[in-house]
């Protein structure tokens, strides 16, 4: 525990300078109400109109956030194997090789069915 | 025996920390230094901002910030008080707690990135003996990548709670193209863990100290120390995503001000909320620095040349000034690339993060491990050749396959526009939309025509003498 302390006190010192900016941004400068300044900026045009609770985004991001997990996931089996690779040895690196290649597998359907198209 | 032989005095080894050495720091200590680094890192800003600044205008020809203070170094200083002297401004439709909280989960991870970056060796600070380094953890670069993951929380916060389109779509741009660059940058990490054994940020530098030597077939052939040199392929993945990953030009697409005008930050507006936002993109464009330098670039150490020259060179606070001066070194590349490359498209860059760099750098791992695998000891040296054969002839294949594929797909591409065009020329009005014929004149007018035939004169076209 002794080796995460320190990161808690860089910590309280980061997100006490970060929630003071925030704070105190509104009292700092002047305060002039003008209506036009209040609405979210789209150049000059009327704000179109947003639903409570945030509205859709496009169903191509989830993909993209999707394969991140998968792929992140491999990530996360990569970097034990890669520090222990010197005790693994001919066991380990055939492991990876079959392990890589059945991710490839996935990765090679995600394209074929263009989940990896973005225009 | 040679001069030069005389001249290279044996460099004297430094007090090398090892993960065993954290964590034993009195509580002033662990303040200070977690102060120092807070307030390094907030001048580094400070300065970084104006030597961009600087630097980007010499290389177009101009002079850049020079009123405010001796060569314009005060400007940033100046723009940050401008910056608190600002009106607030906070749309009346924005969900006012996300609003509030992004600027803050963005910056917070920055800075807890930077606390298990070496920066040294021991020293001895007010009578005691701690290395310079905040703290070191057997998964530091696992913290890293965390808080590189959290920062994307940030901006999807930001893009969200700003409830506008321009925030939006920029937030969510931004924080697809920060997953997506991320992946190839963990992925380059591998082959450095592969050789250096460790996670921990202490162990890598370490690890980089002395030459590495590969025996192959007997032979001890001597390999540079740097992950830099050794692991070339890795390391200019890594220089690509880290571009990717801070949303730098040539990636800046979630603030592309043509299109997006601020991305997830148009909400915020000119203030101190905006100032924390800014904050913590280039104390992250310095955590990739740093990390490059950790990983790949011997971290603190002095390059080879120095220490031949002057033994002490990695002893005492001294290891401060290379890693500052590699620091420097990496900005300037950011700047440089700023400077030089042009926006790409958001598919372009997609489709290289997805289907270049994480590919390529599967097939390099399994490359990697391959050569590893000959340098341990009881391992069967045919076995690993074999198997090595196969995934160099197994990448080919694949290479070979998408290869064909993509030069089918682009003659048909070409095909179609061919065919296309052939079709728009039979009949100007293709598709319902009448088109007007291409040779007409329509941008001077009838009357500009008109007056060329009348005065019989060639016309000159502009830009022309």
């Amino acid at each position: 525990m002794e080796l995460y302390a320190p990161i808690l006190v860089l910590a309280v010192l980061a997100a006490g300078f970060a929630i003071f900016s925030v704070t105190i941004a509104p009292f700092t400068g002047p305060r002039r109400w003008n209506r036009a300044k209040l609405d979210a900026y789209e150049c000059g045009i009327e704000p179109t109109p947003q639903p409570v609770g945030g509205g859709r985004f496009p169903l191509k991001y989830m993909i993209t956030a999707m394969l991140f997990i998968v792929f992140d996931i491999e990530i996360i089996f990569l970097y034990p194997w890669a520090v222990a690779f010197d005790q693994l040895g001919m066991f380990g690196l055939v492991e990876m090789v079959l392990f890589i290649v059945t991710v490839l597998v996935a990765y090679a359907y995600v394209w074929r069915r263009k989940g990896l198209d973005w225009d | 025996m040679n001069a030069w032989s005389l001249l290279a005095a044996a460099p004297v080894e430094p007090a090398l920390p090892s993960i065993d050495d954290f964590g034993k720091d009195p509580i002033g200590i662990v303040i200070l230094k977690s102060a120092v680094i807070f307030i390094v890192l907030m001048l580094g800003v400070l300065f970084g901002v104006w030597y961009e600044r600087k630097l980007i205008s010499r290389m177009q020809n101009r002079y850049g910030p020079n009123r405010a203070g001796k060569f314009g170094l005060l400007q940033s200083v100046a723009d940050g008080l401008k910056m608190g002297l600002k009106e607030d401004l906070m749309p009346r439709t924005v969900d006012k707690v996300i609003y509030f909280i992004a600027p803050v989960v963005l910056g917070v991870p920055a800075f807890l990135a930077f606390s298990v970056i070496p920066m040294g060796p021991k020293v001895n600070m007010f009578g005691v003996e701690t290395p310079l380094q905040l703290t070191d953890l057997p998964v530091a670069v696992l913290l890293v990548l965390a808080m590189a993951s959290i920062g994307v929380y940030g901006i999807v916060l930001a893009g969200w709670g700003s409830r506008s389109p321009y925030a939006m779509l920029g937030g969510l741009r931004a924080s697809a193209q920060v997953v997506s660059y991320e992946i190839a940058m963990g992925l380059s990490f591998v082959g450095v863990f592969l050789f250096a054994g460790t996670l921990s940020t202490s162990g890598i530098v370490a690890a980089q100290a002395s030459g590495n030597t590969l025996t192959l077939g007997g032979l001890d052939i001597p390999m540079p120390s740097w992950y830099m040199v050794l692991l070339l392929p890795s390391f200019l993945i890594y220089i690509v995503t880290m571009l990717g990953e801070t949303n730098r030009v040539p990636f800046d697409l979630p603030e592309g001000e043509g299109e997006l005008v601020g991305g997830f930050q148009t909400e915020y507006s000119n203030s101190l909320k905006f100032a924390v936002i800014m904050l913590a993109e280039y104390v992250n464009v310095f955590v990739v620095s740093a990390v490059s330098i950790t990983l790949f670039m011997g971290g603190w150490r002095a390059p080879a040349p120095i220490t031949t020259f002057w033994p002490e060179a990695n002893t005492g606070y001294w290891p401060l000034l290379w890693f500052f001066l590699k620091m420097v070194l990496l900005f300037s590349f950011f700047i440089w690339a700023r400077a030089s490359l042009p926006r790409v498209r958001y598919d372009q860059l997609m489709s290289l993060g997805w289907k270049i760099l994480i590919p390529v750098n599967l097939g390099w791992i399994l490359l990697v491990a391959t050569v590893r695998a000959m340098q341990i000891e009881g391992v069967n040296r045919t076995m690993v050749m074999i198997l090595g054969a196969l995934v160099v002839v197994g990448c080919f294949a694949i290479w070979l396959r998408f290869d064909t594929v993509l030069q089918r797909r682009k003659e048909d591409r070409a095909a179609q526009v061919e065919a296309e065009f052939e079709q728009l020329q039979a009949e100007p009005a293709a598709g319902g939309f009448p088109v007007p014929p291409l040779d007409l004149p329509h941008y001077r007018g009838v009357a500009a025509a008109a007056e060329t035939r009348a005065n019989k004169t060639a016309e000159v076209p502009s830009g022309s003498n």
